[in-house]
């Protein structure tokens, strides 16, 4: 057995009988990297000296016998979340050389634990995208077939994760990115309730849905880390504390699952449908009721979050003036001609684009038809979905419409790219836990299936994807890489 | 929705990026694509909805206003940053002439 395949649980029990070393399972992850990351390049940023310390440290610990779930692990975080002394350049030129002061609160959970970051991973910059082809450095390829893109924005997270560069990754989802990814690239993504886990030193895109979340090889490893990343944060107001003290049903026949027309119509790939609908029905076979519900407003999920997400980038990325942070450009003594120069040639395309966009849709005169528009729709959405998971346990649905397509296919079109969140978008919008399970594949591209639930259930959705994985082995399939 | 050259600049400058002439025309084109296919959302009926702003449910959620001690080395970390400092201050252009 190759150490860098195991899953977390596995890592756990060998690591606490003292049957493999920290030290061993980083290297052995490090080596991984250092062999195929030319070919699939979701590193940007590698953190030997680091990662070799701090697994010496979690061995000593061991040795002691401290125990806890994460201790020893090694783990590669997207290159938006503030890692202090280790470069974050969110794959944007303008933070090409920036170093954080402080560590995100989930990195500082995650060093308490003991877990060994080895990397920080490709995005699209600023994670505005679904593809990972909007990075500075370089696109990332998916490892199952290295013509495609991995899915975005943390599509190295989920990439790593693939090809089994490390035990599990964090990424960040906005309006799908952590969901997207894990579907393309058949690994189990979690985006969490908003609020569950905090946003402080993740570099803010849109405030009112961005969220940090595990990308695991199975469901049980994704429940472990979202253990150790969630709680309510001082430097975080909008966090809540969470204990989850009702006793979750977790018997196959209990549940009841809603599955919404409008996320299996023409717009999805009949074979995505296709697979979707057979996994369901080894849900069904085994005891679960499923019944088919209507969400209306879900075609307008997807203009919502392109209203509502630009704005709020625009608004955000206003802190990049070149002045405190970040590469400065323009000549002169001209404050001016800094912003303009530093903005213009240090951000990309999509950046540029989503900026421009959001500042005309909050500008005077059009914030009311648009800016309020969309957050009036978002408030449809959200209460259609909150409506129906009242009556159901959970949601089942696809979570992309089609399997990874490939690089430079659709780069230019904006809203074909925007198109492939529509399936994802609409818990974002809702704050609601959704996550994305490897449920099949097609010729040779894995396929994933979202699960969602009531805000804050996210036991619902581990039970279901547990019970899931424990009949169906989906999720040990692994790219030939 | 079209948007014209001049209404891109406009944008172009209240979003404070410089662009040139190529991406003016780029960005207008599909600036105007995007708010073409976004306009759908005009014909939602939403004559008694409350915008949402947040998902959270929570209210008024305040802290003390007291200073926090932050690490002198976070604090040196922090302004390394800097493009340009003058001993421990951060080094701004001139913004009155």
């Amino acid at each position: 057995m190759e150490l860098n395949k195991l899953t977390i649980k596995e890592a756990r029990q060998k690591l606490d009988k003292g049957e493999i070393s920290s030290f061993d399972l980083t290297k052995i992850c490090l080596d991984r990297i250092k062999k195929i990351d030319d070919k699939v390049k979701a590193c940007i940023t590698i953190c030997e000296k680091e990662a070799l310390e701090e697994a010496k440290k979690a061995d000593e610990k061991i040795k002691k016998g401290e125990k806890s779930d994460l201790l020893g692990i090694p783990y590669i975080a997207k290159d938006n979340i503030l890692t202090k002394g280790v470069k974050t350049t969110a794959a944007s030129k303008f933070l090409e050389n920036y170093i954080a002061p402080y560590d995100a609160t989930i990195i500082k959970k995650l060093k308490n634990e003991g877990a060994v970051l080895l990397a920080k991973s490709n995005l699209d910059e600023f994670a505005h995208g679904a593809s990972t082809e909007n990075s500075c450095h370089r696109p990332t390829h998916n490892p199952w077939d290295l013509e495609r893109v991995p899915g975005g924005s943390s599509g190295g997270s989920a990439a790593a994760v693939a090809a089994d560069m490390c035990i599990f990754s964090l990424g960040t989802d906005t309006g799908g990115s952590i969901r997207c990814p894990a579907g393309f690239c058949g690994v189990v993504g979690l985006k969490p309730s908003y609020g569950l886990a905090s946003r402080f030193g993740l570099i803010s895109m849109t405030s009112s849905t961005d969220v940090p979340g595990p990308i695991t090889k199975t469901v049980e490893d994704a429940e472990i880390v979202m253990g150790v990343i969630m709680g309510k944060d001082e430097n975080d107001a909008t966090t809540v504390e969470f204990k989850n003290e009702e006793k979750t049903k977790n018997n196959i026949k209990d549940f009841k699952i809603g599955i919404p027309s409008e996320y299996f119509d023409e717009k999805v790939d009949k074979k995505v449908i296709d697979l979707v609908k057979k996994a369901i029905g080894e849900l069904e076979k085994k005891g679960a009721k499923v019944v088919e519900i209507s969400l209306p407003h879900t075609k307008y999920t997807v203009p919502t979050y392109y209203i509502i997400t630009p704005s709020e980038i625009s608004s955000n990325l206003a802190r990049f003036d070149g002045i405190r942070y970040g590469v400065r450009q323009g000549e002169g003594d001209d404050l001016e001609n800094v912003y303009l120069a530093s903005r213009g040639k240090g951000f990309g395309e999509e950046v540029k684009r989503r900026i421009m966009l959001g500042t005309y849709t909050l500008s005077a005169g059009y914030r009311d038809a648009y800016y309020l528009q969309a957050q009036k729709v978002r408030t449809k959405i959200k209460e259609e979905l909150d409506f129906e998971l009242e009556k159901v346990d959970c949601l089942i649905t696809p979570t992309s419409p089609h399997t990874a397509f490939k690089i430079g296919e659709q780069a230019d079109d904006p809203i074909l790219m925007y198109l492939e969140d529509i399936l994802v978008s609409g818990p974002s919008l809702a704050g609601l836990p959704a996550i994305s399970i490897p449920c099949g594949e097609i010729d040779g591209l894995p396929v994933g299936m979202q699960i969602i639930g009531s805000r804050l259930n996210e036991k619902i959705l581990f039970n279901i994807g547990n019970i899931f994985q424990n009949i169906t082995d989906w999720h040990i399939k692994r790219p030939n890489i | 929705m079209k948007l014209d050259k001049k209404q891109i600049k406009h944008i172009a400058s209240l979003s404070k990026l410089e662009l040139t002439d190529k991406e003016l025309e780029k960005y207008g084109n599909q600036l105007s694509d995007v708010l073409g296919y976004i306009d759908q959302l005009k014909e939602v009926d939403v004559s008694d909805t409350i915008p949402t702003a947040q998902v959270t449910g929570l209210e008024n959620v305040l802290e003390e206003d007291v200073v926090r001690d932050w690490d002198n080395k976070e604090i040196d970390l922090a302004l390394n940053q800097a493009p340009e400092l003058d001993g421990r201050e951060v080094k701004v252009k001139r913004v009155l002439e």
